[in-house]
């Protein structure tokens, strides 16, 4: 009962949102995410004693129940869910938008989209809510972006569209596939789907995977990801960036290996090759980007890239990697969205070039930069650190030395565009500011909340370890 | 039968009505008490009808079974809302409201026998009831050179299919040596197959196709339903489609089930046919009503699923298709009859000046567009989850897909329009209370089927 919570906290208040005018609808989307991150964090601690589940009827004719399922992989998830919007609301709170009780509705309703991806444990409930959360976004990048904000918006979504309708004729034949009565619960689409014959599994994976390679995205399928993390507001950036492109490794963890496990041995060194060159081709995009934006946009399609080789790796260690620096990745791309929104707010600017001395202008931002930048690039004694050694680990044990290499330039390319842009942006003759003002109160919480899990995960990270540790070694076996 | 012969004499009373009533309100208001007493007729008729034992009427002419009265109801239901909704449009067409209402009660008993025939005069019959009042009405609205156009055109081109369906009738009776539906499965056996039969069978599906506007005898569908008053397309485009489907799917259920080896690969060319030519040429239209014929072109596409699929899922795609794209369909066009401008341009702006209307427009287009939570969704979900069962036709599911995604093109310029585009549409008259308020019940009726679908089908 409580992860329906999860759900409809911020269904509800996002609804109401609509309703209420002005400074009431920050004040209700901080109160609503507040209690969210409270829900989930319970629903995370009682993971260490046993997961929560729940289930009702839903629909029986198609065999499908409304089942959610909090187990260590979905409640980190709803976890992160939690803080980012809370970190997105705070950090908000002295910004004026537009017409704020639909812009605020809009980002409660998208979380409420993103807790019943995270926590479906059926598959069409899991579609449903897969789609519910893509539309939120729509209008918030359509309303609220930069110029070029509806093609972009309108790309985006039909690229994503296309890939939903492929993974739903998927599911429909992995539900006829079920013994007896058609049935959509995860058990009887993983028994129903590793039963199949090698080649339907093939063919199957082809269609599933699609839906989740353009989410997350890799390399051909991320076309449309640059142009909309650019037009979209930061706070959508930052549902888009570290929650929304989870959702498609999260899928490609819950609903396809598991699953498919024949489809996935044929497809996994197609996939990891994929991904590799997805990595070095983003990192060599990022480096020649002038846009603060752009670079930390190709800096995540390269991380998502390694987490996306490596969960194709057949290896423990790597797996648990994955869903580690899933929680990671997550908290310093939010970092890196604030603090390039904020460069943005002071400076006027994006370009880099045109930036400069941030450090001399405004030296707590630039801390704040260098330590979220050092996470990005895992350093050790940052969050990033233990996460990237697990994935390199695992892509080591499953992949072998040479996929290993190729992907470790990632990590020496990822220095280079990212130490260049604290060079650009801290350091260097100062520059024009249009508004003189380090960190605000809000801002400092919402950074601060940032760094304290940056650098306590760092140096402690086995409660995020033994979380998700179990799930790991089940998809893997 | 109770129905059938109440929306007969409401058709005549209707009718008679308009001779000494000219106050065009009150007849609107007669219309809509009466379509209120016919839904309530037919649930009557639903529920005296036992489960397990159909009704055979006429000696045999028409066999009532108990989906087939339950899809009545719905679709009568639909044309109550749609009575409610459109009814004040429809008092603008011109000066005959009464024959107006009259007719639809007329095309409703048609559809009634078309949901139950037993016998293939019967689907002749049928078709003709439910055509002939819709050629009138398409030409309803006389000073205007393309409803004309529009009527003559329909005319033309139905009375031309249904020569074609008398000529397949009259070829499936020489193999058959009958009329009756049900007999004909013992006559006709699938690998010794009258080649008199399998002529008759495609002629009948071209027929029935033309009905269905499905590709490539969808040609009259644009021009009749751009050319004809608004309020009249949206109730050619959703009831009487829905029941020509429910024919189509009737017959080829029950007589020709057996023999869909014969068939399939010629209606699966036509259904991908007709996802393809809806969807692209949906794409290129500048006014939102053509588009809208368009659509319904495609969405025919989607409800060929089900008659490809016959089993089980199909008649419970059918009936969730019907009402999920009606009720959305009808919704669409009653915001569209408020507007000055059809075209996309037209609604530049909506959401500023008239939210609601806006608001209701996009759950409508999601159901178009086959949005979970919708239900459209569950409607495209069910007949995709027929055609799976069935098995052969994994290629069609997929490319239907695609074509789906091409509707989100179209479907979504208009919500980009109203939301994102600045303008101001002119109405043509302010929006009441009234208004309102029915078209929040058909938003909240197309959610509610989006996550309670069985609604629709746990009684059949």
């Amino acid at each position: 009962m409580i992860l329906i919570l999860l759900i409809l906290i911020p269904l509800l208040s996002g609804i109401l949102s609509f309703a209420v005018k002005g400074e009431g609808a920050k004040a209700l989307a901080l109160i609503s995410s507040m209690l969210t991150l409270a829900v989930s964090a319970y629903v995370s601690g009682a993971n260490y004693t046993a997961p929560i589940a729940y289930s009702h009827d839903w629909i029986h004719v198609l065999g499908s129940q409304f089942s959610l399922m909090g187990d260590g992989m979905s409640s980190m998830l709803c976890l992160l869910t939690g803080i980012v919007v809370l970190v997105v609301m705070i950090v908000n709170v002295n910004k004026d938008v537009e017409k704020p009780g639909a812009f605020y509705g809009f980002l409660l309703l998208s979380q409420a989209g993103l807790m019943g991806v995270f926590l479906a444990y059926d598959a069409l409930v899991f579609y449903m809510f897969w789609e519910l959360a893509l539309i939120p976004v729509y209008f918030l990048c359509s309303k609220w972006g930069g110029e070029k904000r509806i093609p972009v918006t309108f790309k985006f979504f039909i690229y994503t569209f296309v890939g939903s309708l492929m993974m739903l004729a998927g599911l429909i034949y992995l539900s006829m596939q079920t013994q007896g009565m058609s049935s959509y619960s995860w058990n009887d689409i993983v028994r129903a789907g590793s039963s199949l014959s090698p080649d339907k599994q093939v063919w199957l994976f082809c269609l599933i995977f699609i839906a989740f390679a353009i989410k997350m995205p890799i390399f051909p399928f991320h076309t449309w990801q640059p142009d909309i993390y650019e037009q979209s507001p930061t706070p959508v950036t930052i549902i888009l960036s570290a929650l929304m492109v989870k959702m498609g490794l999260f899928a490609i963890l819950r609903w396809l290996l598991p699953v498919l496990p024949a489809g996935v041995a044929y497809w996994s060194d197609t996939v990891v090759i994929l991904s590799v060159i997805g990595i070095v081709y983003a990192s060599c995009i990022a480096i020649v980007q002038t846009d603060l934006k752009r670079l930390v946009a190709y800096s995540s399609i390269a991380h998502m890239g390694l987490m996306c080789a490596v969960a194709f790796g057949h290896s423990n260690v790597g797996m648990h990697g994955v869903m580690v620096q899933m929680f990671n990745h997550g908290i310093n791309i939010t970092g890196m969205w604030l603090m390039v929104s904020m460069i943005e707010n002071r400076w006027g600017t994006r370009d880099m070039t045109k930036l400069g001395g941030m450090a001399t202008a405004a030296p707590q931002m630039a801390i704040a930069l260098v330590i979220i930048s050092l996470a990005n690039i895992a350093l050790p004694l940052t969050n990033g650190f233990i996460g990237e050694f697990m994935l390199y680990n695992g892509l080591f044990n499953g992949s072998g030395i040479l996929i290993m290499a190729v992907a470790g330039l990632g990590i020496i390319l990822g220095a280079v565009y990212t130490l260049n842009m604290i060079q650009k942006a801290a350091y260097g003759q100062v520059t024009a500011m249009a508004i003189k003002k380090d960190l605000s109160m809000n801002e400092y919480l919402g950074v601060g909340i940032i760094i304290i899990l940056i650098l306590f995960l760092g140096v402690y990270p086995k409660p995020l370890l033994d979380l998700t540790a179990g799930i790991a070694s089940m998809i893997v076996r | 039968m109770k129905a059938i012969i109440a929306t007969t004499i409401f058709g005549i009373i209707m009718m008679f009505t308009g001779i000494w009533v000219s106050n065009k309100k009150t007849l609107a208001t007669l219309a809509v008490l009466l379509f209120a007493i016919l839904t309530g007729v037919s649930i009557w008729d639903l529920v005296t009808t036992p489960a397990n034992a159909p009704q055979l009427l006429f000696s045999n002419m028409l066999r009532m079974e108990h989906y087939s009265l339950w899809f009545n109801t719905l679709m009568t239901a639909v044309t109550f809302l749609y009575a409610l909704l459109m009814g004040k449009e429809i008092q603008k067409v011109g000066a005959h409201v009464a024959e107006y209402f009259a007719l639809i009660f007329f095309i409703l008993c048609g559809a009634y026998i078309l949901s139950s025939y037993n016998n293939m005069l019967m689907l002749f019959i049928g078709i003709e009831i439910l055509s002939i009042p819709q050629y009138i009405l398409a030409g309803s609205d006389k000073r205007n050179l393309k409803s004309s156009e529009a009527s003559l055109k329909y005319f033309l081109m139905g009375a031309f299919s249904t020569g074609i369906l008398l000529m397949g009738i009259t070829l499936l009776y020489g193999a058959a040596r009958t009329f009756n539906i049900m007999e004909m499965v013992s006559v006709l056996h699938s690998d010794s197959l009258d080649p008199l039969a399998l002529a008759g069978i495609l002629f009948i599906m071209i027929a029935l196709s033309f009905k269905v506007s499905a590709a490539p005898m969808h040609m009259w569908t644009p021009d009749v339903y751009d050319g004809s008053p608004t309020p009249f397309t949206a109730f050619m485009a959703t009831v009487v489609k829905a029941v020509a489907f429910f024919a189509f799917l009737r017959l080829f259920q029950v007589s020709f089930n057996s023999l869909s080896s014969h068939w399939t690969i010629v209606l699966a060319v036509i259904t991908a046919a007709t996802l393809l030519v809806g969807n692209v040429t949906a794409v290129f239209q500048q006014s939102v009503k053509r588009m809208l014929a368009y659509s319904s072109i495609a969405q025919a596409g989607f409800m060929l699923f089900a008659v490809l699929a016959v089993n089980m899922w199909a008649w419970q795609g059918i009936i969730i298709y019907a009402v999920a794209y009606s009720v959305a369909t009808i919704g669409i066009f009653s915001v569209l009859v408020k507007l000055k401008d059809y075209t996309y341009d037209g609604f530049n702006g909506l959401a500023q000046k008239e939210p609601l209307l806006a608001f209701v427009t996009t759950i409508f287009l999601f159901s178009l567009a086959g949005i979970p939570l919708t239900g459209g969704f569950m409607a495209k979900y069910y007949v995709l989850l027929a055609v799976v069962q069935q098995g052969q036709l994994m290629w069609l599911v997929i490319f239907a897909l695609l074509m789906a995604a091409i509707s989100v093109y179209y479907y979504f310029r208009v919500i980009i329009a109203m939301y994102f585009k600045p303008g101001n549409p002119e109405l043509n008259n302010p929006v009441t209370p009234g208004d309102k308020l029915m078209l929040i019940i058909t938003c909240i009726i197309v959610i509610l089927l989006g996550i309670f679908p069985q609604l629709l089908i746990n009684n059949i």
